[in-house]
């Protein structure tokens, strides 16, 4: 079966240049980075350079660097290295949950939390931040874009509210990194973490940007890896990965890459939205990262539509998967307001790089068809089409 | 062979539906397995009284992992569905306010007509599949003389579910397969053997799938108190059948008719719970004797091998799961109200327990006990 992936938001095929940079270091560059010797001198020079790429792809100096496993370490690592109990943190109901379950844990933990809300679009009111500062405020965490979305958060404004008060101020940049030109200064941010696999390198690998002379207390106890920043050894392959995909991100904004890609999004989702009535977008009028599309179609549930394309070869998503892979309503679209019923009927469509005109040519022959399917089988439309 | 078919196949992770979906991927039918998520089973883990931990079970992570490898193992492709709302809704709601009115509820029938045969039935149609199969020992056939589905019991007398399965509505049954129908346990389990299904020696589970341990009276106690509702005061008095208050008790939902441990009284004979009033909050207690009657109505009806019930017929009747079904007259006394006559008085008859009725082994249909 011909196999159409447009679930980039989840993860991201690795790119055959980023497997071909880190191969050698499954094999004959396997040193241990810390080590004094020639082994270790190669992979702590191949760490380094990606250092730089990565330093590059966020505007700011290589030993802000915090190379750590992922996303969800770095949101953790930024959220409680820069807090202690007593602390107040400002963040909004729309993060991932890896920041929103390290605030709640937080909270159980001595910390204030103050969640701000998002409007109808799905955007967090840079005054409600401002609003929620308190004296003890000491980190505000607000996403730079969203997953389920795509929306950009308004950071800059609220990275100036944080200069101003002279708070901590993190921005969860998994869903931003390689998709849009970012740059820590511009943000005003003073911690950013992002994420490999989102960015067309390996799941496993991330890094965190800390401002010099931000005081972060380590997650892990161990060896002085990062400036003692992160103990343990350094994923080598990962991290070669990592900075491989960060110079294949800046090579492709100077080609224009993201233009491209809005401009496929754009066509995927004007054509999804000229062919099948009751549906609309989630995040309409707001700025958003150039992939996403989130599509309500009202009257079926997401997950018979997830499962109906994925047995026709066309992967998409909805709301997020639970423990046991079931599929729960999104909380960012509860949060936007929606009903549960609309928000069961979300689908997020993300494209990558991988992505060709022919792709979206056919998610445009399966959606249609499946939607229409869908509806006629479905107990609330057939109420409406008797009782119309 | 018979066209392949595209079947989904509820797969709940034990040995039964896992042997169904690796024998009609055998016979060549494109299989998708759906597991219902429906409970979450950390959700009251930790509440006073219930485990901090709980494995094993329906919808745990543990099941829904031995399905996982199971569709894998067989190379089918699987989905879990979230119908917690439903399921929360349509069983686990219903269980509670029926102990809490005195009654003694079966979920599992509540489980099957609500969520299995109904919205997975609705997924599977909408992600293609022409119909469900599930692990039931059961059997479904039409019959041309009668024009109905018919449901049977299954060759193995002891796994018989068909006392779940009466509520099926002939559209249900149209969609409906249980292959394990003409099949006892040991064969199935050989079968998943030969099919290389890890889990072959997995445990039969026994007990009411989101109620820990089968403590329901912590389960009823751990919910309310979840749910920030308070727990309705039903304590009352212990009252004999003349009428006689001999004591009191701490809720009706403690009772059960038949129960005769935790009564808190002691009394020269043994003495069981014979009647629970919900109305007046009195627990009638009695001797065995006491126990036996002869008759029973039943409420909320599905006919499965007949349409209507025109005069009284006879069938064999069982009163609970466990129970030897027994001869009885079946007849129609109101719009959507039976009246069963034994012809031996049955011990125990229990309120919120169905009534089957069964013509040797065709299900002619079912009732909820009043």
């Amino acid at each position: 079966m011909l196999r159409i992936y447009l679930d980039n938001n989840a993860t991201t095929p690795v790119l055959p240049e980023v497997l071909e940079a880190m191969r050698p270091y499954f094999g004959e560059h396997f040193g241990n980075a810390s080590s004094i010797h020639h082994h270790g001198q190669q992979t702590r020079a191949a760490v380094e350079r990606a250092r730089d790429s990565v330093a590059s792809l966020l505007g700011c100096r290589p030993a802000e660097i915090v190379f750590t496993s992922g996303g969800t370490e770095g949101d953790n690592l930024a959220i409680a290295g820069l807090t202690s109990p007593g602390d107040h943190i400002i963040t909004s109901s729309i993060e991932h949950h890896a920041v929103l379950l390290s605030c709640k844990h937080l909270e159980e933990n001595g910390c204030e939390v103050t969640y701000v809300p998002v409007d109808g679009r799905g955007l967090v009111d840079p005054d409600d931040v401002h609003r929620a500062l308190r004296p003890n405020t000491k980190l505000i965490s607000i996403m730079l874009a969203n997953n389920e979305t795509g929306v950009l958060q308004p950071v800059e404004e609220i990275g100036k509210i944080a200069a101003e008060a002279e708070v901590c101020f993190h921005t969860d940049a998994v869903q931003a990194a390689g998709k849009i030109r970012l740059d820590v200064k511009q943000i005003g941010c003073d911690a950013l973490s992002i994420s490999g696999h989102k960015m067309h390198a390996p799941q496993g690998v991330g890094a965190l940007y800390v401002r010099k002379g931000t005081h972060l207390q380590p997650l892990f106890f161990g060896g002085r890896h990062e400036r003692s920043r992160r103990a343990g050894t350094e994923n080598v392959p990962g991290i070669v990965a990592l900075g491989k995909a960060a110079e294949l991100a800046m090579q492709g904004f100077e080609r224009g890459d993201d233009k491209k890609m809005s401009a496929l999004r754009d066509r995927l989702q004007q054509g999804i939205l000229a062919q099948v009535e009751e549906a609309g977008l989630n995040g309409q009028d707001a700025p958003r990262v150039p992939n996403t599309t989130n599509i309500y179609f009202d009257h079926i549930e997401g997950e018979s539509m997830v499962i109906s394309l994925d047995l026709k070869g066309l992967a998409v998503s909805t709301g997020a998967a639970c423990s046991s892979g079931a599929i729960e309503p999104s909380h960012v679209l509860l949060a936007m307001g929606m009903r549960a019923d609309r928000a069961r009927a979300s689908i997020r469509f993300s494209l990558g790089k991988q992505n060709t005109e022919e792709d979206i040519d056919i998610a445009l022959a399966l959606v249609p068809e499946t939607v229409a399917r869908l509806r006629e089988l479905s107990p609330t439309c057939r109420k409406i089409a008797i009782g119309s | 062979m018979p066209d392949p078919k595209t079947i989904a196949v509820a797969m709940s992770g034990g040995v039964d539906s896992s042997a169904v979906a690796a024998m009609l991927r055998a016979e060549g039918h494109n299989i998708i397995g759906l597991t219902m998520q429906l409970w979450n089973q950390r959700r009251l883990a930790g509440h006073e009284g219930m485990p901090e931990q709980v494995t094993g079970r329906c919808c745990s992570l543990d099941d829904v992992y031995d399905a996982r490898r199971v569709a894998e193992h067989i190379g089918i492709p699987y989905y879990v569905v979230n119908h917690e709302e439903r399921f929360e809704r349509d069983v686990v709601r219903p269980f509670v306010a029926e102990y809490l009115s005195g009654r003694t509820p079966i979920p599992c029938s509540l489980c099957n007509n609500h969520l299995k045969f109904d919205q997975l039935l609705i997924v599977a149609q909408q992600i293609g599949a022409d119909c469900v199969a599930t692990g039931h020992y059961a059997r479904v056939e039409y019959d041309d003389s009668r024009g109905r589905w018919l449901l049977k019991r299954p060759a193995d007398r002891g796994k018989d579910q068909t006392y779940f399965l009466f509520g099926l509505t002939q559209e249900q049954l149209s969609r409906t397969l249980f292959p394990l129908g003409g099949m006892t346990k040991p064969e199935v389990r050989e079968l998943a053997r030969k099919q290389g299904l890890a889990l072959a020696e997995k445990p039969d589970s026994q007990e009411i799938c989101f109620v820990p341990g089968g403590d329901y009276k912590r389960f009823i106690d751990a919910y309310l108190a979840e749910s920030g509702e308070a727990l309705p005061d039903t304590a009352g008095e212990l009252v004999t059948a003349s009428g006689e208050v001999i004591g009191e008790h701490s809720g009706i939902y403690n009772f059960t008719v038949g129960q005769r441990k935790g009564l808190g009284v002691a009394t020269g004979s043994p003495l069981y719970v014979i009647q629970i009033n919900g109305a007046d909050k009195q627990v009638v207690v009695g001797s065995d004797e006491h126990l036996y009657s002869q008759t029973l109505r039943a409420r909320r009806v599905n006919l499965i091998s007949v349409d209507d019930l025109r005069e009284p017929i006879r069938v064999s009747v069982k009163i609970r799961h466990r129970h030897e079904a027994a001869p009885a007259m079946l007849e129609k006394i109101a719009a959507d109200e039976v009246l069963v006559t034994f012809d031996q008085p049955q011990r125990a008859i229990t309120p919120g327990q169905a009534a089957v009725f069964y013509d040797d082994e065709v299900v002619v249909g079912g009732a909820w006990i009043v």
